[in-house]
């Protein structure tokens, strides 16, 4: 039985092999060098045909460029970042209970967190704004958050990030070895008072780096606020660029705008890279 | 039966004062109980874990708890001071019975310190911090006194030069002295080990041992979970063997380790034994 067998068996690869074929080496090689060739003729052909001079007056025009200025910094950046930090201590705060009932052992206070959450992540970030910027005070006219465009800023963004930053949270607080809090009980601490001094600590530094993530995210949701109707001096880079394009019907300050963002999204980017290179590290 | 038989007047007279004045621990004219179990159960869901405990241990005794793995001894250490609810029965920690839901158990384990086999120290603290956290926290303690009481803890363990080290930069050994140091900051009157020796690495293990029995011989009383069995011949005052929930036996070393009456305990030491260098984990 196997005798008659083998030599089919044999037989087979060996009617394959002849063909001449390229090394799977050599292909990838000439892959990559075909890779090249249509990346320069795509440069070449945007260099020929693009009108360069109309570009430059569009996206870098420096006339309109130096009109943004000194507001770009003093206004529109500022405010952009006061937006944003606003928004990530409410958040933060806010993610933190949030997170807390997540994790209690009261039943309810678990379905409460878990409703919340999923409902806040589950909403568009614009119409949570146009939520607070609008649907409040046409329900509740007397009522106004306090700080006017700030405020409503930082409750809307705080709004949504303590959904998501409840669950990063909870992750971190979880990633804590049960030892940790043994100990302390066993010292005699509360319960409280483990969370607090020993848990929540080492939570927190589990979870910089995607907290920093978030707060990438909040710069650019902080652009929302266009949708409040602000004034001249809560714009914020978005509502600034827009505001300026229109005025002078020029790109250019919607491009120093993104530009600004850039400025500040790109490093912190680079941070939470660093961070978690470090983290893998450290395990 | 419950809490008819209750230890005599003048016993829970004397530790009655002991609580309200948690750092006298010295003058125990009298031996009484540290701790009395009695009638413990246990479950996990369906898993009977502990199945009916009664022992004591006097102020000042040591007592080893050895046994097979699974046996219930962790559960049991664990139960002395409520990291774990016991299901049945009562643990009386001298006198007050600490089941009981109107004892502050917080207040209750200031005074029990523990020493885990895998040491949880704080890892963002540095050592001093580790020993001084608590005693500002709890014991209410102001800053100065804290710290005087840590670097005392920390030369009785031989770590002095460390106090600023984080715990990830020490040996397992040092760790686990640390957190010797840490409970002792505490001023406990009672200590629980659950196999303070089985994560190190051998030639780490004597450090520990040598801290534990410069703890025996101060007079601490010691309820101590081990596998390493010369520690017990020599330290222990009491060694207890437990098997599938229960105490088969105890006695003096010598009667337990030596000389045991049960075929249990019998077979058990003939399996730790006998490869001598095998002892420290199952
Ligand atoms: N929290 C828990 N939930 C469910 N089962 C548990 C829990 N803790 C312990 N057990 C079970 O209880 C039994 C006894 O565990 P315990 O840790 O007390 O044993 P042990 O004598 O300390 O063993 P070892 O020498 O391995 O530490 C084991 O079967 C264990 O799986
Ligand atoms: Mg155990």
């Amino acid at each position: 039985m196997t005798s008659s067998h083998t030599p089919v068996a044999a037989k087979a690869p060996a009617q394959a092999a002849p063909r001449p074929r390229l090394s799977p080496r050599r292909r990838r090689s000439m892959l990559r060098g075909a890779q090249y060739v249509v990346l320069a003729a795509a440069v070449i052909a945007v260099a020929v045909l693009a009108d360069w001079h109309q570009l430059q007056q569009q996206f870098l025009e420096l006339s309109v460029a130096k009109r943004m200025f000194p507001d770009l910094l003093t206004v529109a950046l500022t405010n952009t970042v006061a937006y944003t930090l606003s928004g990530f201590g409410v958040g933060l705060v806010l993610g933190l209970i949030v997170a807390l009932m997540r994790l209690s052992s009261v039943a309810p206070y678990r379905w409460l967190a878990s409703f919340y959450i999923e409902v806040f992540r589950g909403l568009p970030a614009l119409l949570i704004f146009i939520f607070i910027g609008v649907g409040i005070p046409l329900a509740f006219p007397g009522l106004a958050i306090p700080g006017g465009a700030y405020g409503q800023v930082a409750v809307a963004l705080g709004l949504v990030a303590a959904a998501y930053m409840a669950e990063t949270i909870r992750a971190g607080i979880q990633a804590v070895p049960r030892g940790q809090m043994e100990a302390a009980r066993t010292l005699g601490m509360s319960h409280a008072r483990a969370m607090w001094s020993i848990v929540i600590p080492q939570a927190f530094r589990i979870i910089v780096p995607p907290l920093t993530n978030e707060l990438v995210l909040l710069f650019k949701d902080s652009s929302l606020v266009l949708f409040l109707g602000v004034s001249l001096q809560t714009r914020e880079l978005t509502k600034f660029g827009r505001d300026l394009a229109s005025e002078t019907a020029n790109t250019t300050p919607i491009f120093v705008a993104g530009l600004c963002y850039l400025l500040i999204t790109v490093p912190l980017g680079y941070v939470v890279r660093r961070l978690e290179a470090g983290h893998a590290k450290a395990r | 039966m419950s809490a008819a038989s209750e230890p005599s007047g003048s016993m829970r007279e004397h530790k009655g004062t002991g609580m309200t004045n948690a750092t006298t621990t010295a003058d125990t004219p009298t031996p009484t109980r540290a701790i009395e179990i009695r009638a413990l159960h246990k479950s996990f869901g369906d898993l009977q874990v502990l199945r009916g405990i009664d022992f004591t241990i006097d102020t000042g005794e040591v007592v080893c708890v050895i046994g097979p793995s699974g046996s219930g001894k962790s559960t049991l250490l664990r139960c002395t001071n409520l990291l774990e609810q016991p299901t049945q029965g009562q643990v009386l920690i001298a006198g007050t019975d600490i089941t009981d839901p109107d004892v502050d158990i917080d207040r209750l384990r200031r005074r029990i310190g523990m020493v885990f086999q895998q040491f949880n120290l704080f890892a963002h603290l540095s050592v001093l911090d580790n020993l001084t956290i608590a005693q500002r926290r709890v014991l209410g303690r102001d800053k100065a006194e804290a710290v005087q009481v840590a670097r005392q803890n920390l030369v009785r363990v031989g770590l002095a030069d460390k106090e600023d080290s984080y715990p990830a930069q020490l040996s397992g050994g040092q760790q686990q002295r640390v957190a010797i140091a840490r409970a002792l900051s505490m001023g406990p009157e009672l200590m629980l080990f659950d196999e303070p020796t089985s994560a190190l690495d051998p030639e780490l293990v004597g450090d520990v041992l040598a801290v534990m029995r410069g703890l025996a011989d101060d007079g601490m009383t010691m309820m101590v979970v081990t596998h390493e069995m010369g520690f017990a011949r020599e330290v222990a005052d009491r060694v207890v063997f437990m098997d599938d929930g229960v105490i088969v036996e105890q006695g003096t070393p010598d009667e337990v380790l030596t000389n045991p009456r049960q075929p249990r305990t019998r077979e058990f030491l003939a399996r730790v034994l006998r490869p001598a260098d095998t002892v420290t984990k199952s």
